[in-house]
């Protein structure tokens, strides 16, 4: 046993072999993938920038129930709301502060509506902290340009809801 | 008179242009491949975005470097502090004057050459040690020790290693050296020799296992905490063309330096100094899989390892090759 020891270092037998493996493994596949020219799949979960959406007919879902307001942990959404002439609530403000939010996805949970929900994308890194203070302008507008993909989101997420 | 002096001094700037621009140019594209190398071993892909294939990657760092401010602690000797990067990088060029790149190549051609390598890398310590005291830290002074005593112990042994390669040749001109090894590479019959060059050489210059003095858990990067900048970046690229001068002195020694593997049609066609690139870029890659491969040395193995294994080994095959020649009257050069 101690004489095998010996053998194997004074033939440095492992490090060969690390050598040979070290080779092998140059010329397996590699695990990266070239960011943001390749990306990764996306779980249809995936928690990213929020998003407020609108009915096919251009309303906003949003009823100002103010319970993704409530539920918030992070308190990073405040809400405005008042009486439009036609009797439906709707809100005045809709502010997220994207530097509080801990993205837990618990305003989509409790969105009656769908209204409020968290979209795909989690490329919206910005250079100033105050433009990661969304409104209700920006938040509507992420809704109108990921439509697409949140309601296939949604769409695919509903059975294990 | 003067004419012919200036024309002297013309040629010979010349000259050490055509070799140091190609080597340092060398250093850039080396330090892609040990990047890419170790990437790849780890399932990565390295450096591949600037350039093709990520080739302009040293080029785009020493740009960033050249650009970034040099913090002088105020603690510090000013004058060495700046010269210790210089120190480093000079010498690390100044040893490749003597490297053949054929028959007809090289900068000078001096008798000692193997003697003026040995020299020279032997000097690569002050650059180290003047960095780490310059730097008035603790950090850099216990990386510098380290590295003093690393280096030191580990060119004693590459010395009788030498030795034992100038017993068979009997010269100590490099172009002798390659020579002598026409009809077999030394690194065949002296192969346990070979082996413990290299792991000698990976000590020499700092290389995991033995990269110590910048084992950042202990002492943030040794020598070069204090540094930042362009002074940062001289002390990379002197290590790197210290590792490619060790490759080059490995090729010269064990692999035949510029001699094709063998001296009929398709591989004496290949111009002499593709085969001695060829051959230290083979040695660079086993450098860089060392890298990727191996864990760090403890310190106090480190040593066992230079003066308890290597240093009597080392001596043991000096006597024995001696005593073969001896025996067998194979000695060169005898009258």
């Amino acid at each position: 046993m101690k004489f095998n020891r010996i053998l194997k270092t004074v033939f440095l037998s492992e490090f060969v072999v690390g050598l040979f493996l070290a080779i092998k493994y140059m010329f397996k596949p590699k695990a990266t993938i070239n960011y943001p020219f390749e990306k990764g799949p996306l779980s249809p979960r995936f928690r990213g920038e929020h998003a407020l959406r609108r009915y096919a007919n251009g309303e906003e879902r949003c009823i100002a129930c103010k319970l993704c307001e409530a539920i918030c942990p992070a308190q990073a959404i405040s809400i405005d709301a008042e009486l439009k002439e036609d009797g439906s609530r709707k809100t005045t403000r809709y502010d997220i502060d994207m530097v509080k939010c801990i993205y837990c996805g618990l305003c989509q949970e409790a969105c009656p509506v769908d209204a409020i929900v968290q979209g795909p994308n989690f490329e919206f890194s910005t250079e100033t902290r105050e433009e990661l203070y969304y409104d209700k302008e920006k938040l509507l507008d992420n809704g109108d340009r990921w439509e697409k993909e949140i309601a296939y989101n949604i769409k695919t997420d509903k059975p294990y809801r | 008179m003067i004419s012919e002096y200036l024309n002297i001094i013309f040629f010979d700037s010349l000259k050490i242009l055509a070799l140091l621009v190609p080597v340092l140019i060398a250093v850039a594209l080396i330090v892609w491949v040990d990047r890419r190398v170790w990437g790849l071993v780890q399932l990565r892909k390295g450096p591949n975005v600037v350039g093709p294939f990520g080739l302009l990657q040293t080029a785009a760092d020493a740009l960033k470097y050249i650009f970034k401010e040099i913090i002088i602690p105020a603690g510090s000797n000013k004058i060495i502090f700046i010269l210790a990067p210089v120190v480093t990088m000079s010498l690390a060029l100044l040893a490749w004057a003597v490297i053949p790149f054929g028959d007809n190549l090289y900068v000078t051609n001096i008798n000692v050459g193997i003697l003026y390598l040995f020299a020279v890398s032997s000097l690569g310590v002050y650059g180290i040690i003047m960095a780490g005291w310059a730097s008035n830290s603790k950090y850099p002074f216990l990386g510098a020790l380290r590295s003093a005593a690393q280096m030191v112990s580990y060119e004693v042994s590459i010395g009788l290693i030498i030795v034992t390669v100038l017993l068979c040749v009997g010269s100590l001109n490099l172009v002798d050296i390659v020579l002598a090894q026409k009809n077999i590479w030394f690194a065949i019959p002296l192969f346990p020799m070979f082996v413990i060059f290299f792991i000698s050489a990976l000590a020499e210059t700092n290389r995991p296992p033995f990269d110590l003095p910048e084992a950042e858990a202990e002492l943030v990067s040794g020598y070069q905490t204090e540094y930042s900048g362009m002074m940062y970046a001289l002390f990379w690229l002197g290590e790197y063309a210290n590792i490619l001068l060790m490759c080059a002195l490995g090729s010269i020694l064990f692999l035949g330096g510029w001699l094709p593997l063998l001296d009929i049609a398709p591989f004496n066609l290949i111009p002499s100094p593709l085969w001695l690139i060829f051959k230290i870029l083979l040695l660079f890659i086993v450098f860089a899989l060392v890298k990727a491969i191996v864990p760090r040395y403890r310190y106090d193995q480190l040593m066992r390892l230079g003066w308890k294994v290597f240093l009597p080994l080392s001596l043991f095959w000096v006597v024995l090759t001696a005593s073969f020649l001896f025996y067998f009257n194979l000695l060169p050069n005898q009258s």
